[in-house]
């Protein structure tokens, strides 16, 4: 971070004056002419909301696809498919056990053992052929997209929010003063908060796992170089498949919080690989610091794009991939 | 890397220009011929839903093929070009709707749209060179998804999720271009036009350029190339080939909306290269007839041995997984490899003594 500032103080600055305008339009009460020029705070408001944890659910997307690139080179195009099954997983025992807590823990074993199938029969048997890998993903999307339209049909599921989940919860940000004086605080929905705390979690637990134990250091030495870490005795082909199977149970877990954010129809496979792919060109490939950072970005663009330019919101998301790419093309956070 | 490397170690060079020497081999006319008087044989359903959307997707896919054989580049966004082509087609020429349309002429509106289509691919390409191999498909693949929301969500440029509908094809010289008999010759030009450009840029200075620029590109930037602005060079022609496949695809059908440049559509034309093979500029078009052919008759197929009906994208995908393990060459080099195993089978007996 110090070295960032020295290196480019001018960009630093700007760095700066962006967070601090961005804090002041969340934390300050809007003077009128604002308020005129582009609309309510409270929109503003509920729209940083929603982009922000938009994005947690981006990252626990994002943060499996990014791994799975890092250690195996192994653009995982299905890695959609996997989101949208995991949901339908989710969907399936919440109906069933009436258990929201237990549809994730499904979703993430259920999911992962699908993982671990796919790199056991077939990635492993061709390490190394980064492409050829990436035009099987894009075959087995194909088939589980068919495949889960076969079983699931064209409808939106949407997966049951948990009663002690349901309802807005109130939060310390002014919306807005009303003239008596009473200030008017935000309300925002408690199931929201919730998941993006879960992942927020999660996310810190990846990060301590991967720089604070001995099976983060050997997938850390296997994103520089797996063959040395090969010679040195690690059983690689098992860090594969346990990297593969977690990164395919995120992609699940997160089927499940889309779920019950959002609905789940077919589409949302390629919306959810498309979401992953923009976080991690953005955020760099293989690092989760990336993906957050990333997720974060894409998430609230996403949706303050939406509330203010409405038929060009995507254009916006697009535009920061192509002005990453132009300006750091390995990426935000990329190690290398 | 495999599918486009596996071509690298066996080069075809020596055989295709024996070939070439001898105008080619007697089946390849044979082939042409049959295209040429194909009205007379077929009817209109054929002739068009079948052979002539097999040419237009093929004349896309060979885009691809241009980039992926030659170049080393597999691009997701090829039918993203494409759909542009055809949505500016649709702006500046007439359609039905009337708000967005600018009513130019057809011999206006089409260089247009295919300048306008070149331009997109070559900056999009521009983008990708920034990143190498499998990078490309991830930029591309944003690229085609990220164009397809947009055409969703944009109501002023690309009419929604509605599209442009009752595009207005050409009508000169007393003749309505769209009727089947000279929509298919027109598509057979094109087609041929694009085949015979893509084959011999492959064997120019540019072409042997980029092949090096593939096979080596540290070692031909040493060599004084610019290996960057070969590969947008590359991006540019095969924007301008899968353009010109798009605006036949716009005149085919007479309307465009967001579902002409969905992610599986462009991933589609991904399969039909790697399924016929990405070697060859003729391999999109057996990939193209194949899908085609599958596309049309799936539905009957799967019905008369008692399956259900809706399942051809599961037949289209699970045949491509079978062709990327079995074969990363594709039919084409199925085929050659069939013939180069059956070859000295059959001829070293007869004539093997005189020729060597």
């Amino acid at each position: 971070m110090t070295k960032f500032i020295e290196r480019n103080p001018l960009w630093a600055l700007v760095l700066l004056a962006v967070i601090a305008l961005g804090l002041w339009l969340i934390f300050a009460v809007w003077p009128q002419g604002l308020e005129d020029a582009i609309g309510k705070k409270k929109v503003f408001l509920n729209a940083v909301f929603n982009g922000v944890t938009l994005g947690g659910l981006y990252f626990l997307v994002a943060s499996g696809f990014t791994l799975i690139f890092g250690l195996m080179r192994n653009v995982n195009l299905a890695h959609g498919s996997l989101y949208l099954f995991g949901g339908y997983i989710g969907y399936g025992i919440s109906v069933w056990t009436g258990s929201w807590v237990l549809s994730f823990v499904a979703a993430f074993v259920i999911v992962a053992l699908v993982g671990i199938v796919m790199q056991i029969l077939v990635f492993s048997r061709m390490e190394g052929q980064d492409l050829r890998q990436t035009m099987v993903t894009i075959g087995l999307s194909i088939v589980f997209a068919d495949l889960m339209l076969w079983a699931f049909g064209g409808d939106f599921y949407q997966v049951q929010t948990p009663d002690w989940l349901v309802g807005p919860v109130q939060l310390p940000f002014l919306t807005a003063v009303k003239s008596s004086g009473e200030s008017v605080y935000l309300s925002y929905p408690k199931v929201r908060l919730v998941i993006f705390a879960g992942s927020v979690v999660i996310g810190v637990a990846m990060w301590l796992v991967l720089n604070r134990t001995r099976i983060g250091m050997i997938v850390r030495a296997g994103v520089d170089d797996r063959e040395i870490l090969a010679a040195m005795g690690v059983r690689i082909r098992l860090v594969f498949v346990l990297v593969f199977a977690f990164g395919a149970g995120l992609a699940g877990m997160a089927g499940v919080v889309g779920g019950t954010f959002q609905s789940l129809s077919p589409g949302e496979d390629t919306r959810f690989l498309l979401a992953s792919l923009v976080v991690v060109i953005v955020g760099g490939m293989g690092s989760i610091p990336g993906a957050a950072l990333g997720a974060l970005i894409i998430g609230l663009a996403e949706q303050l794009g939406s509330v203010y330019i409405p038929t060009y919101a995507i254009v916006v998301t697009f535009v920061i991939m192509v002005a990453v790419l132009a300006v750091r093309p390995q990426g935000l956070l990329a190690g290398r | 890397m495999s599918i486009t490397q596996g071509q690298r170690l066996r080069s075809p060079a020596p055989a295709t220009r024996a070939v070439a020497q001898n105008y080619g081999p007697p089946a390849a006319w044979i082939v042409a011929a049959l295209l040429l008087i194909l009205p007379l044989i077929a009817n209109g359903f054929f002739l068009i839903e079948i052979f002539g959307t097999t040419l237009i997707l093929g004349i896309i896919a060979l885009s691809l093929m241009f980039l992926a054989g030659y170049g080393g580049m597999v691009s997701l966004m090829q039918l993203t070009i494409a759909g542009f082509a055809g949505y500016m087609f649709a702006i500046f020429g007439s359609s039905g709707s009337a708000n967005i349309s600018l009513n130019w002429p057809w011999w206006l509106a089409t260089p247009m749209a295919l300048a306008l289509a070149t331009l997109f691919g070559a900056l999009c390409g521009a983008l990708a060179v920034r990143t190498e191999g499998i990078y490309t498909i991830m930029i591309t693949l944003a690229v085609g998804s990220a164009f397809y929301y947009f055409t969703n969500q944009n109501w002023a440029l690309f009419n929604g999720h509605t599209g442009i509908n009752t595009i207005v094809t050409p009508h000169f010289w007393g003749v309505d271009w769209r009727a089947d008999t000279p929509f298919y010759y027109v598509i057979l030009a094109v087609a041929a036009l694009c085949f015979a450009a893509v084959s011999y840029l492959a064997r120019s200075p540019f072409g042997l350029a980029l092949q090096g620029a593939r096979d080596n590109p540290r070692r031909m930037a040493a060599l004084g190339f610019n290996v960057n602005a070969h590969r947008v060079a590359a991006y540019a022609f095969a924007s301008f080939v899968a353009a010109l496949g798009g605006i036949l695809q716009v005149w085919n059908y007479g309307q465009i909306s967001p579902g002409s440049v969905a992610v599986d559509r462009a991933i589609d034309i991904l399969i039909i290269a790697v399924v016929g093979g990405v070697t060859r500029p003729v391999g999109p078009f057996i990939g193209a007839l194949i899908f085609v052919l599958l596309r049309t008759f799936a539905l009957d197929f799967l019905v008369a041995i008692g399956l259900d009906g809706n399942r051809f994208r599961l037949i289209i995908g699970l045949g491509f997984l079978v062709i990327v393990f079995f074969s990363p060459d594709g039919v084409v080099g199925l085929w050659e490899r069939w013939r180069r195993r059956s070859a000295p089978a059959l001829t070293r007996p007869s004539g093997g003594g005189g020729h060597g």
